[in-house]
């Protein structure tokens, strides 16, 4: 197992690449540390299934290197660089059974037979197959051939990491579940350095300890889940992370008061901001609906309910805001503004997030 | 669920009984009628029982047409299947080349068979033949309208050169279908070349393999054009096959009972093999 870093790392599939947006993947630094679980998130085309090709060996980037430990991988082919993967589509060897489809990675390394027999028994177990072991694979349920999948990935112990490219696209909804529960707990258990590939926020906060958020190309913030949620880098991490997103409006922020709508929302702190395009960020349940008073004038439109909490959506102006309200809690007949948290509020400059002035200064 | 019964739905199906009793039924039937009557002309018939049957299950004639048969198909199938995965594997798998690729193997296939059965009885012609004659001025004794192993020769790198195209371009297609993941996964596990055939294409393939093994089966133990036109059965019987045989009988001979036995059994034998090949290459599929 290793560290993997990307240095300045980027790739276009043009092979004269000219702007920036010929890029597929635009230059990235990052670090991933021995045995952590990550997730690459973004919609479809945003890059995150290159990056993992990237990885894999797959693909070569056009520009920088993949360093597995200090080794440099950048031009090793895909069997040299001792990974595991496991595809979208489930990838089992048909015409064998589930111990001969575990045994073949070893098989095919030299292990002697014994070795064999002892890691395959050990990797059904903690994948839960002991019982199927002597069947053949063909005839199974698409997760546990996942399961397959990446039992042959960890009965090696030479494997840097394990890659997931949406590896739950086709497992039943209540199978996606208990199969994510069991990944986490393998995880915890045996410390393999995972990186998993998902559009589905869900999966990816569930699994991971960082999730690297990405759009078009970009790295747009890597993080917690909590960061990502509370202090979203950018516009984009806002509304994709979180149901709903968070609610963006555009403002004009004066040291610690940003306007709205015509009306004036407090902030935390005082920024000083460049020109460019200036957007308050809030989250919907750090909003609060009230009937007259403070607060930005808002046009209720209607009510989802979805069990344990109500979404209210509506307008500020012409934008969307929604509301998150607990299940219990009223809503006043005459509801008409909106009132937001301070200490929740993220300003936005052309989508980037800036922080406030330093108090002292 | 309740369903509606109503007999006259059968008329629906009418149609289709007409067609297939005109196209296939009756002219088996007549086949069938002969096969279990006699006659000494003068188109008067009586019955026979199953004594052509007998007779032809006795003839050393058909015998030998048989064994020729079977073996010619071994040879063709041994030939084809293989040369057809190997070229399948080897060929481009996108982009201009794999296109002209495909245009080219499908050249003999749209040939007509007569016409393929005189291109190669010219081509193997010793005196003007391009083959014939370029083996005889390199010192070969060549010549397939005396020799039955040259006759024979020519005949199955005939029937190579017209049916290959089929095995590959299907095969070609079952390895189409095949998604890079696999070939992906084989490589993170390391698996040699020989590995990834045996476990992952041919697997991948076993589908169409099996329609490509049945339509070579039944289409060569069929066979009749091309080896009439080159050799005629010839050199005595020696590539005489059952087709040949049967025609010769049937309108050579005009021995309608013996011939019609004959077809039938022919049918039968053409069946027996097909679902031994199915049975056998669909057995591995089922769930152990």
């Amino acid at each position: 197992m290793a560290r993997i870093t990307l240095d300045d790392l980027a790739h276009s599939y043009d092979r004269h690449p000219r702007g920036d947006a010929d890029y597929a993947l635009k230059p990235m630094t990052l670090t991933w540390r021995d045995g952590g679980a990550y997730a690459l998130l973004g919609s479809s085309g945003c890059g995150k299934t290159t990056l993992l090709n990237i990885i894999s060996g797959l693909v070569r980037p056009s520009r920088g290197r993949v360093l597995f430990g200090d080794r440099d991988v950048t031009n090793l082919p895909t069997a040299a660089r001792d990974i595991a993967q496991v595809f979208q589509f489930p990838v089992v060897y048909d015409t064998m059974t589930v111990r001969q489809n575990l045994a073949f990675p070893l098989k095919n390394r030299g292990v002697p037979e014994a070795e064999i027999a002892r890691r395959v028994a050990g990797v059904a177990a903690m994948i839960g197959m002991e019982e199927t072991l002597d069947r053949r694979a063909r005839g199974l349920t698409a997760d546990a051939k996942q399961k397959i999948s990446l039992g042959r990935g960890m009965v090696r112990h030479d494997v840097n990491a394990i890659l997931f490219d949406e590896p739950l696209t086709v497992i039943d909804p209540h199978m996606k579940w208990e199969l994510r529960t069991q990944l986490k707990s393998l995880h915890r258990e045996f410390g393999h350095t995972m990186i998993y590939v998902t559009h589905d926020q869900t999966e990816a906060l569930t699994f991971a300890d960082e999730v690297v958020v990405m759009s078009e190309g970009r790295v747009v913030q890597a993080g917690t889940p909590q960061s990502l949620f509370d202090r979203p880098e950018h516009t984009f991490v806002g509304y994709f992370i979180g149901s709903p997103g968070m609610n963006l409006l555009d403002a004009q922020v004066d040291g610690a008061t940003a306007r709205v709508a015509g009306a004036a929302v407090p902030l935390a702190a005082p920024y000083r901001l460049n020109a460019g395009r200036v957007q308050i960020g809030i989250r919907p349940d750090a909003a609060r609906l009230s009937g007259g008073g403070d607060g930005i004038p808002f046009r209720l439109e209607r009510v989802e309910d979805v069990g344990h909490h109500r979404i209210l959506r509506g307008r500020v102006g012409d934008q969307p805001f929604n509301v998150v309200q607990g299940e219990g809690a009223p809503i006043p007949a005459d509801a008409d503004r909106v009132t937001l948290d301070p200490a929740r509020i993220g300003v936005f400059v052309d989508d980037w997030r800036v922080e406030p002035q330093e108090r002292a200064a | 669920m309740e369903k509606p019964v109503n007999n006259r739905a059968w008329f629906l199906v009418l149609p289709v009984l007409v067609l297939v009793a005109f196209s296939a039924v009756i002219p088996l039937m007549t086949v069938v009628n002969y096969s279990v009557q006699d006659t000494f002309g003068n188109n008067e018939f009586f019955w026979n029982g199953i004594g052509w049957f007998k007779d032809v299950l006795e003839s050393d004639r058909v015998h030998a047409a048989l064994g020729r048969q079977l073996l010619f198909s071994g040879i063709i199938l041994a030939i084809e299947i293989p040369l057809g995965i190997f070229i399948a594997l080897n060929m481009p798998k996108r982009g201009f080349w794999a296109s002209l690729c495909l245009v080219l193997m499908a050249l003999p296939l749209l040939i007509p068979w007569n016409v393929v059965g005189t291109i190669w009885q010219v081509f193997g012609r010793v005196d003007i033949g391009l083959l014939g004659h370029t083996l005889a001025a390199l010192g070969f004794d060549y010549n397939y309208v005396n020799d039955p192993i040259d006759a024979w020769a020519t005949i199955i790198v005939m029937d190579v050169w017209h049916w290959t195209s089929l095995v590959a371009l299907l095969c070609y297609a079952g390895l189409q279908s095949i998604p890079d993941a696999y070939y992906q996964a084989a490589r993170i596990d390391q698996a040699s070349r020989w590995g990834v055939f045996r476990f992952i294409e041919l697997p991948k393939m076993s589908g169409v393999l099996l329609i490509a093994v049945l339509l070579r089966f039944m289409d060569s133990f069929m066979i009749y054009t091309e080896p009439f036109v080159v050799t005629g059965g010839g050199p005595g019987n020696a590539t005489t096959f059952l087709s040949i045989d049967l025609v010769k009988m049937a309108i050579g001979q005009f021995d309608l009972g013996p011939a019609a036995a004959f077809s039938l059994i022919y049918f039968l034998v053409i069946l027996l093999i097909s679902w031994v090949f199915y049975t056998v290459m669909t057995a591995q599929r089922e769930v152990p």
